[in-house]
C-alpha cells in the first residue's frame, strides 16, 4: 500500500512539474469544446445548439473519440520513459512490488484524466443555465467517460511497458483503443459479418466498449457494465505487470 | 552477509554470468573488476532482484533473492549503472520520494535526508532539478539515494565513474569510513580504485570468476602491477 501511494503521488506530481499537464489540459479542453459545438453532425447526433435540448449527449459522444488519442498520449510515457532513462532499474529495486508500481502509475494517470474531465464543468453549468437537464444522465455520463478513460489508460500502460520507444507505444495503443471502441459500431459489425462466422462477430461485439458505454449514457447503471470496465482494466493492468516482469531488463 | 551460490544468467544464447559463487562478510569492501561485458552489472542486478537468475540463488542478510525479494531490497542500498534518477525532480524531492518508498517513518525523514545530503556534499544543489546537475553531482545523488536508509549492504555499480579526482577521493573516503560496519560491493574497471578502497577483489571475465583474493596478495603472488595481472587473467 505504501509503495502504491508513493509511486502514485510522485507520478501525479511529475505531470505538473513538467509542461505536459498544462499543454495536455489546454488541448483537451479546446478540442472537446470544438467537437461538442461544431461537429455533432459528424458524430451523428447534430450540433449542440441545433439539438435544442438541454442535455450533454453530444459532449459524451465526443469524449471517447478524443480519448482514443489523448489517453495513449498520457499513458505512453508511463513505462517507456522509465525504460529509456534507466530509472526503471531504480524504481524496481526499491522495496516495491512491480504490481504496486504498475497500479500506482496507472492510477496517477487516471486521476490526471479525471482532473481533465472535471475541468469541463462549464459544460454542465451551461446546460443547466439553458434549461433543466436530467442531472442523473449527466452524472452517469461522467461516470461512463471516467471508466472509458480508465480502460484506455490500462491498454496504454500495457503498450508502454512493451517498448522503450514512446512513439511505438502511442501508435499501438491508439490502434488498440480504436479497435475496442469501434468494434461495436453497426457498420463495422455488418462489414465483419459479411466474411466472418456469426459467433466470432458476436464475440467481437461483446468485447467492444461501445455497447457498455452507450448503456451508461442512457442513464442506466448496470452492474454488468461496471464489471465489464473494471474487468477490462484489471486484465490489462495484470498483463502489463507480467510483461514488465518479463522484459524489464531488456 | 552476502552468500552467492551458483548464480547463472543468460541473455539469449550468451552466458552473461556462468555459475559463480562467493561469500562476502561484514567489514569487507569487495571490488568487482573485469572487462566490459564480463557480467559484473548482471550479477549486481540479480543480487538486487532486478533480474531473476536462470539457476542458482543468493541470500542477502539471510533473505533469499528469489523467495524474499522485498526484504532483500529493503536491506540493500543500490546505485545502478549511470545513476538513473527522475531528472525533472529536485534533489530534495527525489530523496524524499526514496525515503517514502523505503518506508522511512515521517519523523525520521528529515534526519535521514540531512545526513545523506551531508555525506554526499549535496547541500549546495539540494533545490536544483536533477537534469541541471553536472555528471559528478548526478552520481552523488545516486549515491545519496543508496545511503539514505543506512543499509547494511551497499551494491554500487561504478560509483566513481564521471567524477573528477577530488570527488573520487571524497567518495572513496566516504566508503572507507562506512566500511567497518557494512558490507560493500563495488564494480569498477579502474584498477587504482581497487587498490585504494577494497580489501578484497574478484576478477571476473566471460561470466566466470578468474581470481578471488586481496589486491595485495595478487600483487605479491604475481609480482607484477595489478594492471598486467588483470590483462593476463582476463584475456586467457
Amino acid at each position: 500500500m505504501n509503495g502504491f501511494l508513493t509511486v502514485c503521488k510522485r507520478e501525479l506530481k511529475s505531470y505538473f512539474t513538467t509542461p505536459l499537464a498544462y499543454v495536455f489540459l489546454v488541448i483537451f479542453l479546446v478540442a472537446i469544446g470544438f467537437l461538442t459545438f461544431n461537429t455533432g453532425r459528424f458524430l451523428g447526433v447534430g450540433r449542440f445548439y441545433e439539438n435544442r435540448q438541454a442535455d450533454m449527449r453530444v459532449f459524451f459522444q465526443a469524449v471517447p473519440i478524443l480519448f482514443i488519442f489523448l489517453a495513449p498520449c498520457t499513458a505512453m510515457r508511463l513505462w517507456a520513459e522509465e525504460r529509456r532513462t534507466g530509472s526503471i532499474e531504480l524504481l524496481l529495486t526499491l522495496p516495491i512490488t512491480p504490481f504496486q508500481a504498475v497500479l500506482g502509475k496507472f492510477v496517477a494517470a487516471w486521476i490526471f484524466l479525471a482532473i481533465a474531465l472535471a475541468l469541463t464543468f462549464p459544460m454542465p453549468l451551461t446546460v443547466c443555465y439553458l434549461g433543466s437537464p436530467d442531472l442523473g444522465l449527466i452524472i452517469t455520463g461522467y461516470l461512463a467517460a471516467f471508466l472509458m478513460a480508465g480502460a484506455y489508460l490500462a491498454i496504454g500502460s500495457f503498450f508502454s511497458a512493451l517498448t522503450k520507444n514512446q512513439v511505438i507505444s502511442f501508435i499501438l495503443s491508439v490502434v488498440a483503443c480504436a479497435f475496442f471502441y469501434y468494434a461495436g459500431l453497426p457498420s463495422i459489425m455488418n462489414l465483419l459479418a459479411s466474411f466472418l462466422p456469426a459467433a466470432i462477430v458476436k464475440s467481437i461485439q461483446a468485447v467492444s466498449l461501445l455497447d457498455h458505454y452507450e448503456s451508461l449514457l442512457r442513464g442506466v447503471i448496470e452492474i454488468k457494465d461496471i464489471i465489464y470496465f473494471l474487468g477490462l482494466i484489471v486484465a490489462w493492468i495484470l498483463s502489463c505487470t507480467i510483461i514488465l516482469n518479463q522484459t524489464k531488463a531488456a | 552477509m552476502i552468500s552467492v551460490k551458483n548464480l547463472t544468467h543468460h541473455f539469449g544464447p550468451i552466458k552473461a554470468v556462468d555459475d559463480i559463487s562467493f561469500d562476502v562478510e561484514k567489514g569487507q569492501v569487495l571490488g568487482f573488476i573485469g572487462p566490459n561485458g564480463a557480467g559484473k552489472s548482471t550479477t549486481m542486478k540479480m543480487l538486487t532482484c532486478f533480474l531473476s537468475p536462470d539457476s542458482g540463488t543468493a541470500s542477502i542478510c539471510g533473505h533469499d533473492i528469489i523467495r524474499q525479494p522485498l526484504q532483500v531490497r529493503s536491506s540493500i542500498g543500490y546505485l545502478p549503472e549511470n545513476a538513473p534518477a527522475y531528472s525533472e525532480m529536485t534533489v530534495n524531492s527525489f530523496l524524499n520520494f526514496i525515503c517514502a518508498a523505503r518506508a522511512i517513518p515521517r519523523r525520521q525523514r528529515k534526519t535521514a535526508l540531512d545526513r545523506a545530503l551531508q555525506l554526499c556534499s549535496l547541500n549546495p544543489v539540494k533545490n536544483q532539478t536533477i537534469e541541471t546537475l553536472s555528471k559528478g553531482y548526478k552520481r552523488r545523488v545516486g549515491l545519496a539515494q543508496a545511503l539514505i536508509h543506512d543499509p547494511q549492504v551497499l551494491i554500487l555499480d561504478e560509483p566513481t565513474d564521471g567524477l573528477d579526482p577530488n570527488q573520487k577521493h571524497e567518495v572513496r573516503q566516504l566508503l572507507k569510513k562506512m566500511a567497518p560496519d557494512k558490507c560493500i560491493i563495488i564494480s569498477t574497471h579502474i584498477l587504482e580504485e581497487v587498490q585504494a578502497l577494497c580489501n578484497r577483489t574478484i576478477i571476473i571475465a566471460q561470466g566466470k570468476i578468474r581470481a578471488d583474493s586481496t589486491p595485495e596478495k595478487l600483487k605479491t603472488q604475481h609480482n607484477r602491477p595489478l594492471e598486467e595481472i588483470f590483462r593476463t587473467i582476463t584475456q586467457n
